[in-house]
């Protein structure tokens, strides 16, 4: 494929005038929409009905994880920070703000490891009851979206360092970020539904 | 975003990092909130309402302001909330339909 093909694939748009990989990340966000919550539903259903421990009450840490929450919703502060930087044509913020969004991110994923550990070794398994099944089928699966978006940020942020991201590609920063602020989007119901609303009967 | 922009196949922003930061600022104070609640005995009663509240405070904040649904042309609205409106559904209705649903034990 030649440079030209490349260039005209990136730029390349509906019939209604809009972006097609524009449309394209909505109508994917749109599913995620279904996934999660299909998982939430599950999650929410079999709350409260273990027949044996350890529950909720014992392991779940509030005041833990309010700051890697905090950690998540700052990093969606610096991801659309970097969207204005790229569109304005500041290259030096540009990748100040790129590495910053999932730099954040993987100490989000850090705490969600240091938690999983202290689960396991509190007893809990994806096999020993209902709250391990789905609380780490769904925290995990929003773990994997978070790595996922660590992943392709950082390779955003290697472009800006060499000097392959102006204000030409925003669209791609844009992109990236739509599914950065989905994936802290479904945390802010996680943290929610998981640790606020843990002693809810439902 | 404007014809010029969009025959140059970028985009232009949306807000200014001023809007951005005050947006942040008030998802953190919502987030402490939501702490607060969850620790005040007081307001046990009605939790759930106010957590809901607060929670769809947030998700509406960073969907309108940090994913540009505000600014955005609305087929990308539609898009998001068409979805959203029946996994929110299938949530609620399943949540009634295992309400009575009780097994023996459990905790």
């Amino acid at each position: 494929m030649s440079q030209g093909d490349t260039a005209a694939l990136e730029h390349h748009y509906t019939t209604t005038g809009l972006p097609s990989r524009k449309m394209l990340m909505w109508a994917f966000i749109g599913s995620e929409c279904m996934f999660f919550g299909s998982l939430i539903t599950t999650y929410l259903v079999y709350h409260g009905r273990n027949l044996q421990g350890p529950y909720p009450a014992d392991l779940l840490s509030v005041p833990f994880i309010s700051v890697t929450t905090f950690v998540l919703l700052m990093s969606s502060l610096m991801m659309v920070l970097a969207l204005s930087a790229v569109q304005r044509g500041q290259k030096k913020w540009t990748r100040v703000f790129l590495f910053l969004t999932p730099f954040l991110g993987m100490i989000f994923l850090g705490g969600q490891v240091i938690e999983f550990t202290h689960f396991a070794e509190s007893g809990l398994s994806l096999s020993r009851n209902l709250f391990g099944s789905t609380f780490f089928v769904l925290t995990g699966f929003h773990g994997a979206h978070v790595t996922v978006g660590v992943i392709w940020l950082l390779t955003l942020w290697v472009q800006s360092l060499r000097g392959k991201l102006g204000s030409e590609h925003s669209l791609s920063v844009e992109i990236a970020g739509l599914y950065w602020h989905f994936v802290d989007v479904v945390w802010v119901v996680l943290f929610t539904v998981i640790y606020l609303m843990q002693g809810v009967k439902t | 975003m404007s014809e010029q922009a969009a025959a140059a196949g970028h985009s232009e922003p949306h807000a200014s990092n001023r809007t951005y930061v005050g947006v942040a600022a008030v998802l953190a104070v919502l987030t402490a909130l939501e702490v607060m609640v969850f620790f005040l005995p007081s307001v046990q009663p009605v939790l759930v309402p106010i957590l809901l509240v607060l929670m769809a405070a947030k998700f509406a904040l960073v969907v309108m302001f940090f994913m540009h649904l505000k600014f955005d042309a609305n087929i990308f609205s539609g898009l998001f909330v068409g979805p959203l409106i029946i996994a929110s559904a299938i949530i609620i209705s399943m949540i009634f339909l295992y309400i009575n649903y009780a097994p023996s034990g459990g905790s």
